[in-house]
């Protein structure tokens, strides 16, 4: 019998016991609907985690530093001693050691795949509104933080451009600015906070027989020197330097004798600038990372932090490093983080990095993990939601092995007329598979109801702990695809000892059934 | 052996049932000859074995032993697919019970054997229509079963029968559920069938030419009356048979 014939045929035999075929296609629409639901919760948790932890920018970025000498002791700033054993394993024979220099940024800025490069910047501030002062830690966060989930929520806004002097304070430090100046903290926006720090400035060349100059953040290249009462403000490593701009800065002390000698190829002066209170992050910290700038109460830009050439960690490991201070002049990082299209191109640029003779490290293997855990959660909840689709199928056969029994002499009938074993057996088939569809689709229907519902009451809870809603639930068209599939798939499964059964019967027998 | 000429050549058949510790002898070595365009009438009383036989040759149901040849064509080397190809082309059933399925109209009933033979969409209409005609149907075709008399239903059968225009046509008890007068009414369209220009053709249209008749009965006189040749079966085994 043709397809079309057994279909026709199929359908009428479901509407003539029409209740039970909806109660049982309802059973399925139920069991799809459970499986539904628990996917869609489980793909949006998923979803939710990586748009998440992608908008940290965590995993898409590398951190990038030279490689270290065997002589030179581990466990360096940036915190990524350990990482390093393996990146060095895997350098090859190679014993020179390639700077992090200008011109290696260039390279990897270069890189396919490779969005943006910037150093890192993180000192220590005194933070002063007023009167009221108090020591805080400060560091510089380039414009694609922005997107970061901290200022998500955060009081006041982002930065309004790369260079502008202004700050965003974490709540702990506002709430303690507001409190000694007798204020509410958002009060604190658009107030004007000066940051007094030691900064690092450079002697002039002629002075230190061609000592190379060294912005914020960068290392190596230092030679004793005696101290000079009129230090140069350092250039920038991109070219620009600090003038007379809105990035300006002035020493604390009009008295260059207070400058500290550090007996390097540079001198630390106390300076002080001025910042306006712009944002208040009020939960997260979007300087959170292996980077280390970690933990920071104050954040200003970071292409000003670079221009203000704060005295930071590297610069005191940089007196003590012998490798360091033999090395040729330029400019040179102490680390570098560069920022991927997507967590998909971290492990070719990784790799390319390595290759060019720099350490590496990146949350990778982190990203691999958590995606096995969340498959690993996927196939929890879909066995889970598959318990009520196991007990709609026991519906179907159930109501298969009724229909053969009424219908006993209608297949006896149909084999007398010429129906064969298989034509039994696909009619019967096709009244499951058409179950098992129509019971998909109305369970997608029903699974994405319950999904919203279940979004509704998240969003409704979290609205009344004060928290900003959650889509923790999505049904993607693969799933709606695959979850009419799969009820299909069962309801067949589930129709092959009745459609056999059916298939097997005696004509004879059938005909003779009253 | 030669089978030329024959609708049905039984050789030696068996069909035999076993029953707990008891086996029911059917059709007991029962060779049988049917010529093509012969109407024969099985007669026998009830449990004689001649509904058996009949199903052996309908290829409904395989012999224990012996052979069945319709149309030349061994049965039992047949495949279920060939066997049903067989039961849909080569032969129209009537059964005593009508065996209409009742959610159905007339025209669906005789309609159904057209689906199982993957006749062609477009000719089935007038197949059906043709067949209906045959049996005086064609104003009752979108009635259901349920809405007919039983000579109605019977005739309803026949016609699903013929739609495929077989060459054989076996009716088991075909007057059973009849009163006396309707059951002669369908043993005149039998009949008709079996001889074209005879009283009982209702359309002389793509009426089936010489068709081959088995007709099952325990009333000898209807038998006598419609048969070209009386076989009687008494306990799966022919007794007798009568030329007339």
């Amino acid at each position: 019998m043709k397809a079309r014939d057994l279909a026709e045929l199929a359908s009428r035999n479901l509407r003539e016991a029409v209740l039970r075929n909806t109660l049982t296609t309802l059973g399925i629409a139920v069991g799809v609907a459970s499986l539904v639901a628990m996917l869609s919760l489980g793909v949006g948790l998923q979803a939710f985690a990586s748009r998440r932890l992608e908008r940290t920018g965590l995993f898409d970025s590398i951190y990038v530093r030279p490689r270290q000498s065997d002589a030179r002791p581990r466990g360096g700033a940036g915190g990524f001693g350990r990482q390093q054993n393996t990146d060095e394993n895997a350098a090859g024979a190679s014993t020179e050691i390639r700077p992090l220099d200008e011109a290696a940024r260039k390279e990897i800025e270069g890189l396919p795949g490779v969005i943006e490069v910037y150093s890192e910047v993180h000192f220590t501030a005194e933070a002063s509104l007023g009167d009221h002062g108090q020591l805080t830690t400060v560091a510089g966060l380039p414009a694609s933080a922005s997107s970061n989930d901290a200022f998500e929520d955060m009081e006041g806004h982002f930065f309004s451009s790369p260079d502008a002097s202004e700050v965003i304070l974490r709540e702990e430090l506002a709430e303690s600015l507001a409190d000694a100046a007798n204020i509410q903290p958002a009060a604190l926006i658009g107030k004007t906070l000066a940051l007094r720090f030691p900064q690092r400035q450079q002697r002039p060349a002629q002075i230190t027989g061609g000592a190379p100059q060294h912005p914020a953040g960068f290392t190596g290249g230092a030679q004793p020197a005696p101290p000079v009462s009129a230090p140069t403000l350092p250039a920038h490593g991109e070219g620009s330097t600090l003038n007379n701009s809105s990035n300006s800065s002035k020493p604390n002390s009009p008295n260059a004798a207070s400058s500290i000698d550090m007996g390097m190829g540079f001198s630390i002066v106390p300076t002080e600038k001025d910042f306006t209170v712009v944002g208040i992050v009020v939960s997260g910290d979007p300087g959170v990372g292996p980077g280390g700038f970690g933990g920071s109460n104050a954040y200003i830009p970071l292409k000003v932090a670079e221009q203000l050439a704060p005295v930071q960690g590297s610069d005191l490991r940089e007196v003590m490093d012998e490798a360091s201070a033999s090395g040729a002049g330029g400019v040179r990082y102490a680390t570098l983080t560069l920022r991927t299209d997507g967590p998909a191109s971290v492990a070719f640029v990784e790799a390319t990095i390595k290759q060019m003779g720099f350490s590496t490290f990146s949350l990778l293997d982190v990203t691999r993990n958590l995606a096995r855990l969340f498959y690993v959660l996927d196939i929890l909840l879909g066995i889970f939601g598959s318990l009520a689709l196991a007990v709609a199928s026991l519906g179907i056969i159930n109501t298969l092995v009724m229909a053969i029994l009424e219908r006993r002499r209608e297949i006896g009938v149909l084999k007398a007329l010429g129906a064969s074993n298989r034509d039994v057996r696909r009619l019967f088939f096709i009244e499951a598979a058409a179950m098992g569809f129509v019971g998909g689709v109305f369970g997608v229907g029903l699974g994405w109801a319950i999904g919203r519902a279940i979004n509704f009451v998240t969003a409704f809870f979290f609205r009344r702990q004060g928290l900003p809603p959650l889509d923790i639930w999505s049904v993607p068209l693969w799933l709606v695809f695959w979850a009419i599939v799969f009820a299909v798939l069962v309801s067949l499964a589930a129709g092959i000892v009745p459609a056999s059964r059916a298939a097997r019967l005696d004509p004879v027998d059938a005909l003779r059934y009253e | 052996m030669d089978t030329n000429g024959a609708a049905f050549n039984a050789i030696e058949v068996s069909r035999h049932y076993r029953m707990g510790e008891a086996v029911v002898r059917a059709v007991d070595n029962l060779s049988l000859e049917i010529k093509c365009g012969e109407y024969v009438a099985l007669l026998g009383a009830s449990g004689s074995g001649k509904s058996t036989l009949l199903n052996l040759l309908a290829g409904l149901d395989r012999p224990t032993s012996g052979a069945i040849f319709a149309n030349g064509r061994d049965l039992s080397t047949m495949s279920g697919e060939e066997l049903a190809r067989h039961r849909n082309q080569t032969i129209g059933i009537v059964f005593q019970a009508f065996h209409l399925l009742p959610k159905m109209t007339l025209e669906e009933n005789v309609e159904l054997p057209l689906r199982l033979g993957e006749t062609p969409r477009a000719e089935r209409p007038a197949r059906v229509r043709e067949a209906l005609d045959r049996v005086l149907l064609t104003a009752r075709r979108t009635h259901h079963p349920s809405q007919l008399s039983g000579g109605e239903q019977q005739r309803a059968a026949i016609a699903r029968a013929l739609v495929n225009r077989p060459s054989i046509l076996l009716a088991d008890e075909p007057t059973g559920n009849l009163d006396t007068r309707t059951g002669e009414e369908i043993l005149q369209l039998i009949e008709g069938l079996h001889h074209p220009s005879g009283a009982g053709a209702a359309d002389a249209a793509g009426a089936t030419e010489g068709m081959t008749v088995v007709l099952v009965t325990h009333e000898q006189a209807l038998a006598e009356r419609f048969a070209d040749r009386i076989v009687t079966i008494s306990d799966g085994r022919i007794e007798r048979e009568e030329r007339r």
